[in-house]
Parts: structure tokens; sequence; C-alpha cells
């Protein structure tokens, strides 16, 4: 001490040795650790939490709401492509009703595109698509119209317009907006994994505190034989209720956030993946009418085009060649409307799962005969089954097209309040773990002062 | 069926042209059950000798069979099934394309189809129309997906070896197709350095393989595909039939022909090599077709479809017999 030239820890450190040896010593260097401890412990929960809390905000606001803006954007894209092929099969002037499904497609479309590109966080992958989805829409667009303006005036052309329109979509803008939906998707779930995640750090500085504050206590009633010291009593009650709060308040939003996962994003999930499916289906219906023959699968010689519907019906409904290509009552087990009957709840869930069932079940039947009809060279008779209003495969699939809708937005409800209540059961633990904290070491504090001041 | 046979083996063996593939065909002629093979394997040891052969023979592929009306095989077949399935283009205006204001399929092709179809059934209307792009017009024959082709197909050598012609029902010559301002003056080296589009499968692709000019070379299904290209900047030339360009400069008038056409060719229907009677009797129908000069259907569908773009043709081209 007399040594100036002493390091300042080193002359630390031979004031503690020092203190150490006398009791008021040994009881300021134990209020200064119960504090710490409860600091840490105050500041790890409150750190913790807010993490999860910041997560579970943006499986709410963000990532949520994004993968499903992604995949009403690819919805949209593919809806507009089918409509112009439908339009263009109509011949002559496109029907306004077409024409204004198109354009409320491009519309939605380039509106949800500018708020992903303002909402999204993130990666490359995710910026990417979007400026590929920017850069070719209106190159879509511009062809789809130079389409049109060619079929107004009775030339071919428009057709093959069409046809390198519809290309540019299924070859760039499409995938580009799978791509897109899968990246959402996988934040989604990243951000589900974030706010899920046990707060460890938090409970063991927690049972650490509680630990430091029994010890205390002992040491204090061992020496003075006195049971309770009321500053470090409150300091334990303070401490045990952060502790309670902390983990019925994480179990609950667990369960919560697991609810809102189980029951809503995963069943909006599979109602989109069945939704875009049923549209390509029909997509792929009008283009096998199009294209008349001519696109051919190099290595079979079958129609692309019919080869793709099937593709995609099986992958909705697994209608399964057993049933002769007609469609059974019930969809395959595994496939899209298979589990999404499977994760439905309550009646407003599984109904209109229900009602679609019975509608592809339809639409797959009129398929099959408007297919016979094709083939057998009744071109004309085909159209009018494929596009022709009452008791086409159009009515059906408008049908199942708004039933997967009405199923959708039930199941974006039930996500919402499911996720609402888990992010609620976090609601004031960061603040009120602070707070308590604090209120903690003080208790300890002045718990251990009231001892010292017995020595002055 | 046997005295067929062999009168068909004999008519074969004086003929000079594909004999090898005729006399083929004839000895297998009473296996046929009427129904369309979907694998054309049974002629597959001569099939695969027959078109080197035929194409070394070849000199005048032009010149088809006979005309006759005796109902065949083929004919039977087609009279069975109560429709004809003819492959066709919806992209070729004028010629087979999908009037985009009915949505029917209308041209010249498809005028030739239904005179077939009702000289064969009876009714212009029975007829199944399959898309098909220029490089599956072949395929699609040899798999029996149709029972002719009418698809402004040009008669060569190469193709005769692979699939029977009828009589040519349409001259023309491959032109180059270019935006009217531009440099290029013809089929020559002015397309140095050029982006050149052709019909995967059609003679223009052959022709810019033989002598691409130092042009970048691409390829699409269908010709009209090309007019979308050039439209669009990705290509600077269009070679095709002058007969089709026509087609194309009449649905976008920037564009224009250049060039003298540098090739003959003529259209003929294709059929499969097998289908002899429905060859004969594609050919008697357009016998009729082409009989009575002014007002013949073929004037008649020619003033129709074609005369605004391809004038001053005032008769079908004469038809060649090879028997």
């Amino acid at each position: 001490m007399s040594q100036p030239q002493q390091p300042a820890w080193r002359e630390g450190a031979t004031r503690l040795r020092a203190a150490a040896t006398t009791e008021p010593g040994r009881l300021r260097i134990i209020g200064a650790a119960l504090a710490a401890v409860l600091a840490v412990f105050g500041g790890v929960t409150a750190w913790q939490v807010s993490d999860r809390s910041a997560a579970a905000d943006a499986v709410v606001a963000h990532s949520q709401p994004l993968s499903a803006d992604a995949a009403s954007i690819y919805r949209s894209l593919a809806d507009a492509d089918t409509t112009a092929a439908s339009g263009f099969l109509t011949g002559g002037q496109e029907p306004k009703t077409t024409r204004d499904r198109y354009d409320q497609d491009i519309a939605l479309a380039s509106e949800l595109l500018v708020k992903a590109a303002a909402n999204t966080s993130g990666s490359d992958t995710e910026r990417r698509q979007i400026a590929t989805l920017n850069k070719q829409l209106p190159v879509y667009t511009g062809l789809v119209d130079t389409a049109r303006a060619n079929n107004r005036q009775g030339l071919p052309l428009g057709g093959a317009y069409l046809r390198y329109a519809s290309e540019r979509m299924r070859g760039e803008l499409l995938p580009a907006a799978s791509a897109l939906y899968e990246a959402e998707t996988g934040r989604l779930g990243s951000d589900y994994r974030d706010a899920k995640a046990w707060p460890w750090a938090a409970l063991a500085a927690g049972i650490v505190a509680l630990g430091a504050l029994g010890w205390a206590q002992r040491r204090n009633y061992l020496r003075t034989n006195r049971v309770f010291n009321h500053g470090l009593l409150a300091a334990t009650a303070a401490t045990a209720v952060v502790l309670l709060w902390l983990v019925a308040g994480h179990t609950v939003a667990r369960a919560e956030l697991d609810n809102s996962d189980r029951h809503g994003a995963q069943s909006l999930q599979v109602l989109n993946e069945a939704r875009i499916s049923s549209l390509q289906a029909r997509g792929d219906e009008n283009l096998t009418l199009v294209s008349r023959g001519s696109v051919l699968d190099p290595a079979t010689g079958d129609d692309l085009y019919e080869a793709s519907f099937q593709k995609d019906m099986k992958r909705l409904f697994g209608n399964g060649d057993n049933s002769g290509g007609t469609g059974g009552t019930a969809p395959a087990p595994g496939s899209l409307l298979d589990r999404a009957g499977a994760l439905a709840d309550g009646a407003a869930g599984r109904d209109p799962v229900a009602k679609a069932v019975t509608d592809v079940g339809q639409w797959l039947r009129q398929h099959s005969a408007a297919r016979t009809a094709d083939v057998s060279g009744d071109y004309k008779g085909a159209l009018q089954m494929v596009n022709g209003g009452k008791d086409s495969t159009g009515e059906s699939f408008d049908r199942v097209d708004s039933e997967l809708q009405q199923a959708l937005s039930h199941e974006q409800a039930q996500f919402r309040h499911a996720a609402d209540n888990g992010r609620g059961a976090l609601t004031g633990l960061t603040a009120g773990a602070a707070v308590l904290a604090l209120l903690a070491a003080t208790g300890a504090v002045l718990g251990i002062g009231r001892r010292l001041s017995e020595y002055r | 069926m046997r005295t067929h046979a062999r009168r068909r083996a004999a008519l074969a063996a004086v003929t000079a042209a594909a004999c090898a593939v005729a006399a083929a065909v004839a000895v297998q002629l009473p296996d046929r059950s009427g129904r369309v093979p979907q694998h054309p394997d049974r002629t597959q040891p001569v099939a695969a000798a027959a078109p080197s052969a035929a194409a070394a023979q070849c000199t005048d592929p032009e010149a088809s069979l006979r005309p006759s009306t005796v109902d065949g095989p083929a004919v039977q077949r087609i009279k069975a099934r109560g429709r004809l399935v003819a492959g066709v283009d919806q992209n070729s205006y004028h010629w087979g394309y999908r009037d985009p204001a009915t949505g029917e399929l209308s041209g010249f092709d498809i005028d030739l189809v239904h005179a077939i179809a009702k000289d064969l059934l009876g009714d212009p209307d029975k007829v199944v129309f399959i898309a098909v792009t220029t490089s599956q017009r072949i395929p699609a024959l040899e798999q029996g997906k149709v029972d002719i082709i009418a698809r402004t197909m040009t008669i060569n050598c190469e193709r005769a070896a692979q699939v029977a012609f009828s009589t040519a029902y349409f001259g023309t010559g491959q032109q180059l197709l270019i935006p009217r301002k531009s440099p290029i003056t013809g089929f020559d080296d002015s397309l140095a350095g050029r982006r050149v589009c052709a019909a995967k499968g059609s003679t223009a692709e052959t022709q810019l393989k033989k002598n691409p000019h130092s042009a970048s070379v691409l390829t699409v299904p269908n010709q009209l595909d090309c007019l979308v290209r050039l439209q669009l900047g990705q290509a600077d030339a269009v070679l095709t039939d002058g007969a089709l360009a026509a087609g194309q400069a009449a649905q976008d008038p920037s564009v224009g022909l250049v060039g003298k056409p540098f090739t003959t060719e003529s259209y003929g229907v294709a059929m499969n090599l097998k289908d002899e009677d429905l060859v004969r009797r594609v050919n008697a129908v357009l016998e009729e077709f082409r009989r009575g000069g002014g007002d013949s259907p073929w004037m008649q569908a020619y003033r129709k479809w074609l005369a605004a773009d391809l004038k001053g043709i005032t008769a079908p081209p004469e038809p060649k017999y090879r028997d």
C-alpha cells in the first residue's frame, strides 16, 4: 500500500485480501457479489427474452406474411398465365372477365413485389429473386400485350407471342417466385426455432442467483442466529418470481407458437401448395388445347402438357392410375388435399377442404371426358368442356380455387390468433425481469448493509 | 389381299425409285391388321438399310404413284375409324393457322385436308387436326399418330426415304426475310456475324448447316416463332420458304423478303411409306383439286388464301408420276 508504483489491480487484490480477513470486509464482498449475480441474472433474462420476443414478432409481423405474400406472388403469376391462355382459347374479342382477372393478377403481383422488396430483411437469395421478378414481369406483360394486339388483327402471330410469353413465365418468372417462396418459408422456420429456443443462460443464472441468496442467508443464520434478513428475503422472492415468470411465460409462448405453426403455418403452406398445384393443372389443361398436340415429351412422345396436368393432379389429389384416371372420392394418402384435411381443425377449417376434394374429383371426371372428346377429334366439344362456362372444368377449377382460398383465410386467422397469444405470453417479461432483478439486487445490498451497520 | 400384294410387288419391281422399300412394304402387307402400328419395327431390317440406298437412287423425289380410288388397307383403316387424322400447322399464316377471331384452323393446307376427308369419308369435317411442329412431321407419321401430314412440307430425297409423298401441290423456293432497313442483301456473305432464325427440322435449317455464311443459327419449333424473335431483336433474319415468308411479311409490314429464291421446293402431302393406297387416293384427290382451269378448287383456294401475298401464279404445278 505504501508503494505507489504497484499496479492498480494488484493493489485492489491486496486490499480485497486484507478486507477478507475481517467480517465487515467479508460482508461487503458478499453484498457486492450478490448484487452482481442478480444484475447478471436480470440482464441475461432481459436479453434472452427480448431475443425470443423479437423472433416471435418476426414470425407474426414479417416472415409469415412474407411467406404468404411470396405464395400469392407465385399464384398471381401462374393465374395470369393461365388466364391469358384461356383468353386466347375463347377466340376473337377476349371476354371482359378474363381481361379483368389478368389485370388483377398482374396488379397484385406487382404490389406484393414492392412490399416484399421493402420488407425482406434479407439474404441475397431473396433480393436476387425479387430483382429477377421485377425485371421479367414487364417483359412478360409486354409480350402478352403484343400477343393481344396481333390477335385482334386476326394474325396467328398472336399465338406465337403468347407461347413465347408463357415460356418466359414458366422458365424464368415462376422459378424465381418459387425460389422466393422457399427462401421466405425457410426464414419463417428459422424464426420459429429462434422464438421457441429455451433461454438456458437465463435459467442457469436464475438458479445460481437463488443458490447464492440461499447460501448468504444460511451463513447469516449461522453467524447471527437470526432466521430472517428482510432484504435478502425480498431479493429471494423477487428472483423466484422472475424465474417462475420466465419458465411459465416461455412454456406458454412455446405452446402457442407450436400451435400456430402446426395449425396455422403448416396448414397455410400445404394449402398454398395445393392451390398452386390446382392452378398449374388448370394452366396445363388450357395449354394442351392451345398447343393442340404440338408440344410432346421427347422421350415418350406423349403430350407434355397433359402429362404435366396428370403430375399436378397426382400431387394435389393423387388420383392414382388404379382408379382409371377418373378420380376416386377421397384424396390419396400423402397428397396435398389429404394433408390439408388432416391439418385442418374445426368445421370451418375442414368444410372447405372437403368441398375442394369433391370438386377436384368432379374436375378430374370432366377433364377425362374433355380429353376423350379431344383425342377423338371433337376439338370444339373439348374446348366447350374446358372453357365453356357451365359444367366445364373451368367452373370446377374456379370452385376449387375459391374453396382453397376460404380454407386459407380460416387458417390465416387461426395462425394469427395462436401466434399473437404466443407473442403475448412474453409481453412485459423483459422489462419485468430487469426491474425485479434490480429490486432483488437492491434488497440484497440493503440486507447485507443492515448486518454491516451492526459493526459501526 | 394376296393378289393385291402380288400386284403391288410387281409394280414395285418396275419402279426405279425406292424399289427396295416398296418391295419390303409389299411383302409386309399381308400381315397388316388394319391397326396403326405404334412402332414400325416390322420393317426395321429393311428400313435401316433403305434410306441411304433410296436416297442414293433418288433422282426425282417429286414423282409419285399414279392416282387410284381402290380402297387398300390404309383407306379401310381410316374409313373404319370414321375420321381422318391430319397433322397440320396452326402457325403458318394462310397455310394452316388458327384464326384468332374464330378459333378455327384455316388456310390452304386445311382446305386440302377437308377435300381429302370429303373424298374418303363423304364429310369434309370428319377430321382430327393435330398440330405438329416442323421437326415432328416425320416421327408423327412413323409412329402412326397421323394418317397424313399437310403442312407446307417440302418434298426431297432425304425425306422421301422416310415418308411417302403425294404429287407436288405447290412450288416455292427459300428466301430470306429481314427488317426493311437491314443491310443484309440476301443469302450471301452479308449474313456474316448475323443471327439467322429457322424452324428446327426444316429445309432452311439444312441449308444453313450446309452454308451458314458465317452467321449464327437460331432454331425454333415453328417458322412463325422466328418472326417473334425477329421483332424482339433476337434474330437479324429469318430463312424459310418464300411461301411461308410471305405469310410472315403479311403479318408485319416492317419486314420484307430480300434476294431471289435460291432453291426450288415443292410441297407435298406426306404419308407413311406403307400406306401406298392412301398415297394413290390422295393423288386422285389432288387431280380433282387441280382440274377445272381458272375455277379449279386449287385456284379458288389460291385466290382465297395466297394470291394477296404470292402474286402471279396462274396454275397449279403439273403432277409427275413414276409408275
